[in-house]
C-alpha cells in the first residue's frame, strides 16, 4: 500500500472527522447548557442541506446556498425551540427522547412531502472542483480540503466564541449554574433560543457542505447523528473540546479501518474472507472504539468524572 | 377493582373477541393486523420491564428485536436450504420447530442484552441512551454486511415454520400462539412488578444510594432486568419474522428501537397493559392513516408530541388515572 | 475496654488542595451513641461518606467489627451490619411506606432475586417490616405514598428502613434536621431507646439533641477532631468553645 493512499485516507478521515464536529457541537452545547438530548438534531443538518440545495437550484449561487443552509437551519431551530423544545428542559431525558423522536418524523416526512422522495443534488461550485496537487505529488479534491479547512476554523471561532465573548461567558456560566446567571440578570431564555439556533446552524452547514459531496435527501441527518453521539460519548457530553478529538478519533478510525482492516485480514485468511471479516469489522470499529472508551472512562475523554 | 383494572380486562377481552369476530367474518387480513399489533405488543412489553421498572431509557432494543428476528431466519434458512450450520466439532443443522427457534432466540438476545447492558451500565443518563443507540447501530451495520445471511436485502423464508399441534400457516391460529405468547409475558411482568425482585428494582430506579444502603446492588438489579427485557423483545423479534417470513436489517435499525420505545410511552411507561393500548393505536393508525396520506408519520409525529407534552402517563393514563402502588 | 464496633484510624482524604479529612480518628463503643458535631464544612458529610463506603479514603483504614472494610463499597459494609439514615431523605418516593421498610428487609434477608413470590405477602419479611415501622410510630400509615408524607414522618420512615437492617451499628446523618421542637423531642426519644440495640454514630446540628443524647461528642473542625469526651468535657473543652461554640452561642 502506497503512502500516497495512505495520506490520501488520513486527509478523509480528517474531512469526515471535521463534519461530524460541526454536528457535535452543536449537540454537547445544547447539552451541555439546557440538559437537552435532541434526537432531531439530524433534522436540522437535513433542513440546511435541503435549503442549500433549493437555493442553489433557483440562484446558481453556492455561497447563497450556504448562507441560506445556516438561516434556514437556525431559524428552524429557533422556532422548533420556542414551541416544543423549551417545554422540555425540566422533563426527564426519557420526555425528550420522545418527543424529539415525534420532531423527526415531522421533520422527515414533511420534508418528504414538500420535496418529494427522489434526492437532490447539489454541486460543487467550479471554482472549488478539480484535484489540487500537495507537496509530495497527492492529489486530492480542493473541495474536501476546503471542508477541512472550514471545519477547523468553525473549530476556532467557537473556541473564541466561547472563551473571549459575552455570549460565550454567559453560555458557560449556564453550564454550571442557571439560578446564577439568571440572578446576574441575563435573560436566560432568550440565551437558551440563542444557543439552540447556534447549534441548529452549524448542524446546517454541515448538512449542506456534506451535501454538495452526497445526495441531498430525507433522513440524511440520522446516520450521522448516531455518529454524533458515538463521538459526543468518547469526547464527553458537554465538552467542545472532546468532541473535537473524538470527532477526529472516529472519523479517521472509520475512514481508515474501512480500508486497512481487509488489507489486514488478507495477511493470514484468504482474500474473499479477509475483504468479508475485515469489512463488517470495520463497520463496527467505532463502536468497539466506542465500548473501550468506556471500560476506560466511563464519561469521555474530557468529560467531568460523574 | 381499579379502573386501571377494568381496562386491563376490556383490553384481553378485546383481544380474544376482535380478531375472532375478524376470522368468522372471512377477513383474515384483520387476523394478519392484529397479530402484527400483538407481537409489536410482546416486543414493547419487554422493553417496558427495562424502561417502567428499571428506569432503562434504552433507545436500541431493536438490537434485540433483530438478533431474535435473525435466530429465526438463520435456523430457518439452513432447514430449507438442507445445509447444516455447522458440522465441526459437532453437527447443528437448521430447524423449522418454533418451540426450538423461540429458545435460540431467547438465549441469543439475552446473551446480546447482557453484553451490552454490561458495557451500558457503566454509564448513566443521557450517557446510556445514546450509547445504547450506538450498539444498536453496530449490530445494524454488522448485519447489513454479513452476506452470507442476505447482507442489507435480507433473507426471506418460504413458509411458515411450524408449532406442535397447530397449523400456523391459518392466520387465526398463529394469532392465538402470538396472543398467548403475550399474556404470558404480561403475566410474568406482573409478576415481577410484585415480587422482591421488582421491588427492589423500583426502587433502583427511583434512589439508587438507599438500594445500595440496605445492602444491595443497584447495578445488578438492573443489569438482570435489562437482560430479561432483552430476551422477552428478542422472542418478539422471532415472531415478527415468522409473520412477515422475512428478515432483514431493518429490524435492527434505530428507527425500530424508536418505535417500540414509542408503543410503551403512547400506551403509558411502566403499566402493564401500556404495550397493548400503544402496539394497538399504533397499528391502527399505520392502517387508516397510511390508508388517507403517505404521508402519516407527520400526523403520528404530532400525536405522539401531544401525548408527550400534555398527556403524561400515556393513554392509560388518560383513561384510568395515575399509577398506583402496591400497598 | 472493650474492642469498638466501628472504628476510624488515622482516615484522610483530600478534594484538590482541600483536606477534607485530616488524620482522623474516632471510634463507635457498643451501646453508646457518639455524637459528632462541626461547622458546615467541617468534613462531616465525608466522614459519613468514608464510613459507610461512598467514598475511599486516600490513607487510613475503617475497621467494622474487627474487619477492614476500608476498601469495601456501601452494599458490602450495609450486609455486614452498618446502617445509615442520609440527611436528605433517601426513599423511594412513589412507593408506600410499607415498600420501602420491606426493600430493607429484602436487602438484609438478600433476597433480591426472588421473582415469583410477593413482596408484601404476609410472613417474615412483612413482620419485620411491620415491627419496624411500629417502633418509629409509623405503623398506621405503612399504605400511605412516601410523596404524601410529611417531613417529620419522612425522618422516621429513614429510621425505619434502618432497623429493619437488624444493624449492628447506625451511622445517621442529621436525623433532627428540619423537625421542629415536637418532632425533635420525638426522634430524641426514639434514639435513646435504640442506642441498646445498636450503638449510634450520630452527625448532628441540633445542640439540644446532642448535648440530650450524646454519651460521647467529637467535634470536627476544618478535617480534624480537635477534641472527644463527654458532654461535660466537651462543653468545658476551651478549643471547642473557640472554634465552634463560640460561633453558634
Amino acid at each position: 500500500m502506497s503512502p500516497i493512499l495512505i495520506a490520501e485516507q488520513v486527509l478523509n478521515g480528517l474531512q469526515f472527522g471535521v463534519m461530524l464536529f460541526l454536528m457535535a457541537a452543536g449537540l454537547t452545547l445544547i447539552f451541555g447548557v439546557m440538559g437537552l438530548i435532541n434526537l432531531a438534531h439530524g433534522s436540522l443538518y437535513m433542513v440546511g442541506a435541503f435549503a442549500a440545495a433549493a437555493v442553489a437550484g433557483l440562484t446558481g449561487s453556492f455561497l447563497l446556498a450556504l448562507i441560506a443552509a445556516l438561516a434556514a437551519a437556525a431559524i428552524a431551530g429557533a422556532l422548533v425551540e420556542i414551541v416544543v423544545i423549551r417545554r422540555l428542559y425540566a422533563r426527564d431525558h426519557l420526555d425528550q427522547v420522545l418527543a424529539t423522536f415525534a420532531l423527526i418524523l415531522i421533520f422527515s416526512e414533511g420534508t418528504r412531502w414538500i420535496f418529494g422522495s427522489f434526492p437532490l443534488f447539489l454541486d460543487i461550485p467550479g471554482w472549488l472542483s478539480g484535484p489540487v496537487t500537495l507537496p509530495g505529488g497527492i492529489a486530492y479534491p480542493l473541495y474536501r480540503l476546503v471542508l477541512i479547512g472550514a471545519g477547523l476554523a468553525v473549530a476556532a471561532g467557537l473556541g473564541l466564541l466561547i472563551s473571549r465573548t459575552r455570549i460565550g461567558i454567559q453560555i458557560r456560566a449556564g453550564e454550571n449554574d442557571r439560578e446564577m446567571i439568571a440572578a446576574l440578570g441575563v435573560d436566560i431564555s432568550k440565551l437558551y433560543t440563542i444557543v439552540f439556533a447556534l447549534g441548529a446552524a452549524l448542524a446546517g452547514l454541515a448538512g449542506a457542505l456534506v451535501g454538495a459531496i452526497q445526495s441531498v435527501q430525507v433522513a440524511m441527518g440520522e446516520p450521522v447523528l448516531i455518529l454524533a453521539f458515538v463521538v459526543i460519548v468518547i469526547g464527553g457530553i458537554g465538552s467542545i473540546r472532546g468532541a473535537l478529538v473524538g470527532a477526529l478519533l472516529v472519523g479517521l478510525t472509520d475512514t481508515l479501518g474501512g480500508i486497512f482492516l481487509p488489507e489486514l485480514f488478507k495477511l493470514f485468511l484468504d482474500p474473499a474472507t479477509a475483504t468479508a471479516v475485515g469489512a463488517s469489522l470495520a463497520s463496527m470499529a467505532i463502536y468497539i472504539l466506542m465500548g473501550a472508551v468506556l471500560i476506560w472512562r466511563p464519561t469521555g475523554l474530557f468529560g467531568a468524572p460523574a | 377493582m381499579s379502573r386501571e383494572t377494568i381496562l386491563n380486562a376490556l383490553l384481553v377481552a378485546g383481544l380474544v373477541a376482535l380478531p375472532l369476530g375478524a376470522h368468522l367474518a372471512g377477513e383474515p387480513f384483520t387476523v394478519t393486523l392484529a397479530t402484527r399489533a400483538v407481537i409489536l405488543a410482546l416486543a414493547a412489553v419487554g422493553l417496558n420491564i427495562a424502561l417502567g421498572l428499571g428506569g432503562l431509557v434504552s433507545l436500541g432494543h431493536a438490537a434485540f428485536f433483530g438478533v431474535g428476528g435473525y435466530a429465526m431466519g438463520i435456523l430457518a434458512s439452513h432447514a430449507q436450504s438442507y445445509v447444516p450450520l455447522m458440522e465441526a466439532p459437532f453437527l447443528i443443522e437448521g430447524t423449522k420447530s418454533m418451540p426450538v427457534i423461540w429458545l435460540v432466540a431467547v438465549v441469543a438476545s439475552a446473551l446480546a442484552a447482557l453484553l451490552i447492558g454490561m458495557l451500558s451500565l457503566r454509564t448513566s443518563g443521557v450517557y446510556f441512551i445514546m450509547i445504547t443507540l450506538a450498539f444498536g447501530q453496530m449490530l445494524y451495520y454488522f448485519a447489513i454486511g454479513w452476506a452470507p445471511y442476505g447482507g442489507e436485502d435480507g433473507l426471506p423464508i418460504y413458509v411458515r415454520n411450524g408449532f406442535p399441534g397447530l397449523n400456523t400457516l391459518v392466520p387465526i391460529q398463529f394469532y392465538a400462539l402470538c396472543l398467548v405468547v403475550l399474556l404470558l409475558a404480561l403475566a410474568l411482568h406482573a409478576v415481577i412488578a410484585r415480587s422482591p425482585f421488582g421491588l427492589a428494582l423500583d426502587a433502583a430506579r427511583q434512589v439508587p444510594e438507599r438500594v445500595r444502603a440496605v445492602g444491595l446492588n443497584p447495578t445488578r438489579l438492573k443489569l438482570a432486568a435489562f437482560t430479561l427485557s432483552g430476551a422477552i423483545t428478542g422472542l418478539s423479534g422471532a415472531l415478527f419474522a415468522d409473520l412477515n417470513r422475512f428478515v432483514s436489517p431493518t429490524m435492527l435499525s434505530w428507527q425500530m428501537s424508536g418505535e417500540i420505545m414509542v408503543l410503551v410511552i403512547l400506551g403509558g411507561t411502566g403499566r402493564l397493559f401500556g404495550p397493548v393500548v400503544g402496539a394497538a393505536v399504533f397499528v391502527a393508525l399505520d392502517h387508516h392513516l397510511g390508508g388517507l396520506t403517505e404521508f402519516w408519520q407527520v400526523w403520528l409525529g404530532v400525536i405522539l408530541l401531544a401525548v408527550v407534552l400534555f398527556a403524561r402517563g400515556g393513554l392509560i393514563g388518560l383513561i384510568a388515572g395515575e399509577r398506583r402502588t402496591d400497598a | 475496654m472493650p474492642e469498638p464496633i466501628l472504628s476510624a484510624r488515622g482516615i484522610t482524604k483530600s478534594f484538590g488542595a482541600l483536606k477534607a479529612s485530616d488524620d482522623i480518628t474516632l471510634d463507635l463503643r457498643a451501646g453508646e451513641i457518639h455524637a459528632v458535631i462541626g461547622p458546615n464544612g467541617a468534613g462531616k458529610s465525608t466522614l459519613i461518606a468514608q464510613l459507610c463506603g461512598g467514598l475511599a479514603p486516600d490513607a487510613g483504614t475503617v475497621q467494622f467489627l474487627g474487619h477492614d472494610v476500608t476498601r469495601e463499597g456501601t452494599a458490602a459494609r450495609a450486609r455486614r451490619g452498618l446502617a445509615r439514615t442520609f440527611q436528605i431523605s433517601a426513599l423511594a418516593m412513589e412507593h408506600s411506606v410499607i415498600q420501602n421498610a420491606t426493600l430493607g428487609c429484602v436487602g438484609a434477608t438478600g433476597t433480591p432475586w426472588r421473582i415469583v413470590s410477593r413482596a408484601l405477602r404476609r410472613g417474615p419479611l412483612r413482620d419485620r417490616a411491620e415491627q419496624a415501622l411500629a417502633r418509629v410510630g409509623l405503623q398506621d400509615h405503612a399504605a400511605t405514598r412516601v410523596a404524601d408524607l410529611s417531613h417529620g414522618q419522612r425522618r422516621q420512615l429513614e429510621v425505619a428502613v434502618a432497623l429493619t437492617l437488624q444493624p449492628k451499628a447506625f451511622v445517621m446523618d442529621e436525623p433532627m434536621a428540619g423537625l421542629g421542637a415536637e418532632g425533635s423531642a420525638q426522634m430524641t426519644r426514639l434514639l435513646h431507646d435504640l442506642r441498646h440495640e445498636a450503638p449510634i454514630l450520630l452527625v448532628e446540628h441540633d445542640m439540644d439533641a446532642v448535648f440530650a443524647l450524646a454519651d460521647r461528642i467529637s467535634v470536627l473542625v476544618y478535617g480534624q477532631v480537635i477534641a472527644t469526651g463527654t458532654v461535660d468535657e466537651i462543653r468545658a473543652h476551651p478549643e471547642v468553645r473557640a472554634a465552634y461554640l463560640g460561633d453558634e452561642t
